[in-house]
């Protein structure tokens, strides 16, 4: 039999093959590194010509011109290229969901109208397809949040490395509350004007309600410490959850998206006395001023959307982030998305075009989210002793063509892989091709 | 004329059932560069439209008297976008109520004041394929439609002589709404073949009654006619090549499948939509001839699109095919030159390949290339003026025109028209929830039947 004459020979050929199979398994990879002779766009200190990034212990080491090299550092030659911080998206649902049909594989939007507890972070899938499909563009953070009722739970913030929540985790959480929606739902609606104003006025009755509840269980909580003896009320974790945002210790995300809601919300805050952040405010801009007196951060987006009534001018969503921030409010812009939160880079970019600016843009994925998150201490920019969340591209990170060469998040070095890229890989020139 | 005839028509125009043509203009847009997509890049050059079509392109033209001169200094010229699927400008999208309604046709439901009309026009897009919806695997025709926004007469929107094209649907669409929710065959990929062979066979045995007829007629003019079916008529129309098949389908399975139908009833010309598996077949489709107009980077929103890739349109096109981005989507539709442009971002294709995704190649699969998707003289004078190269992601429409005629002008652009209405009277907040506009209509229609 020819086969067995040729059999040593295949093993020998198999045996050949596997080095080069192997290399196709991508891991992350944790060292030193310097990054060398980049073009570094601090957002915080300015850009450095010429400059080296050193990687060391998860940390930015060192940042600067003439920076001295650890010994034994990985040098990475970065002629040309240019260094920014890890893109944050300020509001997703990456890791919660897979694919959007299969409500089994949905894991952001609980059973309940009242469950602040719910917590994302446990949810967050590590092993989601569309996390390397992500961070290949530049997005090395989001926020990643729960949807549906009043209070649908708890968001995270967290890295895009790593095989368990925690170890993803970035080190923020904050309460999800949807703003009751005034006006009916479209023309499927068929309420009379009374009826929807009713309904209005019940939604925020009964928020106020449960807010009072809360407050309640929070001065029972603070007698219960004060006595020294445990707190007399029944297991309630939702309590619980809204204990440290009642306290004015933790902030609270407020869902708000129409001009008069955000005005009402913005009232609600100044009374409860609430550390809020508003998100989506897709109508923001016909408030802005009112926003920006209120000294409230909010998180935009998508920017790549429609307008929210017909009578909108065309590019209402563009436009949003550029006069928020004109007016003076503090913004991070988001996509809102799952599968395509990789969309995070023209989404600013779209801002950017449409009147908030490069520059703006550019801090309204960066430092802005940071700091709105209270996480600007590690994340956000590229400064010495920040965790090193950063990307080396081509060129200006935001333009459709760049190419993202490099991402480094908590210091590891993360491979350019997806399976977006594989398959690519693999049909580009298929074998076979027509033929058997 | 006799009296009679001036009398009929003038009662006609009278009531309004005479229409004019659709306005067609002279311009002449000066110093931009020009970006033909057919024939390279032109720096600091003129186009010239007279009477709706491009007249002539070069340096230094002069304007003819009384036309008007638009400056483009220092903006980019390109051919009108053309979007070979879409679902504005038409107030019906689906007739879920058989698998198979090849009678029904989208151009009878055209709705000229649906404002994505406007905001196509204010992303550059002139030309969209108002396409029914994917409830059906044998849907509605579809009707090739023109951005004259600003008209309240339905037939303005009509690119006339437009080949026909009808819509068909593989996959999870067909299956969910027949099958599942009606509990009738397709409720598999087996059945949606089925359904198709079924169709088609019908359709061939009604042509032969009719061919049948029409011979015997000229022996026997006391002939019986076959019974006239418009359903099966359309589906004949398909067959002789009259309607060519646009099929909303994703799986590679399921394009191989309908390929060799097509063989098998000698079909020759098909364009698959959405297609994200086209990658996987991107040779067979080749092969075929077939075309593709995909997605840039949509997946993951139902099972079938879960093993995608954003690099399909470089695979096809890298693989002969010819391929096309698509918006089927009111917000897409504004933003074709970017979905376009990541085309470069995955897959490197170059300026001239990625414009050709949204122009000429587009213009193939809707029959009309012969007349839009690239700038070239003797061509339809459609038009899209840009303040950055249309594939940066900081570029902004600033003018759009269609036959010679500006439709959108960002300068001219009313703020906000709110002001003439009271906003506490509207129709209230808009709730965007359909992604996926191909199967609008069909969960209202599942809920009130089941």
């Amino acid at each position: 039999m020819k086969i067995l004459k040729i059999f040593p020979l295949l093993l020998a050929l198999c045996a050949l093959a596997l080095p080069s199979r192997a290399q196709l398994m991508y891991k992350p990879e944790k060292g030193t590194f310097a990054l060398m002779h980049a073009t570094i766009h601090t957002i915080t200190q300015g850009t450095i010509e010429d400059g080296t990034v050193v990687i060391q212990d998860g940390k930015i080491q060192a940042v600067g011109k003439a920076v001295n090299i650890p010994a034994g550092a990985e040098s990475i030659d970065c002629s040309g290229k240019e260094i920014y911080p890890g893109l944050i998206d300020a509001g997703t649902h990456l890791g919660l969901g897979e694919v959007e049909s299969v409500s089994l594989t949905q894991d952001y939007n609980e059973i309940g109208d009242l469950v602040p507890e719910m917590q994302a972070l446990t949810a967050v899938n590590p092993n989601s397809v569309a996390i390397p499909v992500t961070r290949v563009n530049g997005v090395t953070t989001v926020l990643t949040m729960p949807a549906g009722g009043r209070f649908p739970g708890t968001a995270a913030l967290i890295d895009l490395n790593g095989y368990t929540p925690n170890q993803m985790f970035a080190g923020y959480k904050v309460v999800v509350l949807n703003w009751p929606r005034s006006g009916g739902f479209g023309r499927f609606d068929r309420r009379s004007p009374e009826d929807i104003k009713k309904a209005e006025e019940k939604a925020l009755k009964d928020l106020n309600e449960y807010w009072d509840l809360a407050k309640e269980f929070a001065m029972l909580d603070a007698a219960a410490h004060k006595s020294g003896k445990p707190r007399n009320t029944d297991y309630n974790p939702a309590m619980e959850a809204l204990l440290p945002v009642v306290n004015g210790q933790a902030p609270l995300l407020i869902e708000v998206e129409k001009d008069k809601d955000i005005l009402s919300a913005l009232r609600w805050i100044k009374e409860k006395k609430v550390n809020a952040i508003l998100g989506g405010v897709s109508e923001g801009w016909r408030v802005a001023d009112s926003i920006a007196a209120a000294g409230v951060p909010a998180l935009v987006g998508p920017v790549i959307d429609l307008p929210s009534r017909p009578s909108d001018r065309y590019d209402a969503a563009y436009a949003n982030a550029g006069k928020l921030n004109k007016a003076g409010v503090k913004i991070a812009i988001r996509t809102m998305q799952t599968e395509n939160v990789r969309n995070l880079p023209y989404h600013a970019g779209f801002a950017a075009a449409y009147g908030l600016g490069k520059e703006e843009a550019l801090k309204a994925v960066t430092i802005n989210p940071a700091e709105i998150f209270g996480v600007a201490d590690h994340l956000g920019s590229i400064e010495k002793g920040k965790q090193a969340n950063l990307i080396v591209t081509d060129g200006d990170p935001f333009e459709t063509k760049t190419n993202i060469e490099k991402v480094f998040i908590q210091g590891w070095d993360i491979p350019l892989d997806s399976r977006h890229i594989q398959l690519y890989h693999e049909f580009l020139d298929r074998q076979p091709g027509l033929k058997k | 004329m006799k009296p009679i005839h001036i009398l009929i028509f003038l009662l006609f125009a009278g009531t309004g059932l005479v229409w004019g043509q659709p306005a067609k203009g002279s311009l002449l847009i000066k110093n931009g560069t020009v970006l033909t997509v057919t024939k390279g890049t032109l720096a600091n050059s003129d186009v010239l439209i007279v009477d709706g079509i491009i007249k002539k392109i070069g340096k230094n033209i002069s304007a003819p008297k009384g036309v008007e001169v638009i400056d483009a200094t220092g903006q980019y010229v390109m051919p009108g976008i053309i979007d070979a699927h879409s679902h504005i400008g038409i107030d019906a999208v689906n007739e879920a109520t058989n698998p198979v309604t090849a009678d029904v046709w989208v151009g009878d439901a055209l709705d000229p004041m649906d404002v994505s009309i406007y905001r196509a026009l204010a992303g550059g897009t002139t030309t969209s394929h108002a396409m029914h919806g994917s409830a059906n695997v044998i849907g509605g025709q579809c009707e090739t439609i023109k951005h004259r926004y600003g008209t309240t007469n339905p037939n303005d929107l009509r690119m006339e002589g437009a080949p026909r094209t009808i819509k068909f649907a593989l996959g999870e669409n067909p299956m969910r709404v027949h099958g599942e929710g009606n509990d009738i065959i397709p409720r598999t990929r087996m059945g949606v073949e089925e359904v198709i062979r079924r169709a088609f066979s019908e359709a061939q045995a009604y042509q032969a009654k009719w061919d049948a007829y029409n011979k015997e007629m000229k022996t026997n003019p006391r002939a019986l006619s076959p019974a006239y079916n418009r359903r099966l008529e359309t589906l004949a129309d398909v067959l002789s090549g009259k309607v060519m098949i646009h099929c909303h389908s994703y799986r590679a399975d399921e394009i191989l499948m309908l390929m060799n139908v097509c063989k098998d009833f000698g079909i020759k010309k098909i364009c698959f939509q959405h297609v994200n598996e086209g990658f996987k077949v991107a040779p067979e489709l080749a092969n075929f001839g077939a075309y593709a107009s995909v997605f840039a980077d949509w997946w993951a929103y139902k099972f079938e699109v879960y093993y995608s890739t954003a690099y399909n349109a470089a695979i096809l096109t890298r693989n002969g095919v010819v391929t096309s981005i698509n918006s089927d989507s009111p917000d897409l539709i504004r933003h074709l030159y970017h979905e376009a442009a990541k085309t470069q971002h995955y897959g490197g294709l170059t300026d001239d390949e990625a414009l050709a995704l949204i122009t000429i190649n587009p213009a193939k699969q809707l029959g009309v290339d012969d007349r839009i998707g690239s700038l070239e003289e003797g061509k339809e004078g459609d038009v899209a003026i840009f303040s950055h190269h249309p594939l940066s992601v900081y570029a902004v429409p600033v003018k759009t025109i269609i036959d010679g005629v500006v439709y959108f002008d960002i300068d001219k652009d009313p703020a906000d028209i709110r002001v003439q209405i009271d906003p506490e009277n509207l129709p209230t907040y808009q709730v965007q929830t359909e992604e996926d506009r191909c199967m609008q209509g069909v969960f209202e229609y599942l809920f009130e039947n089941r």
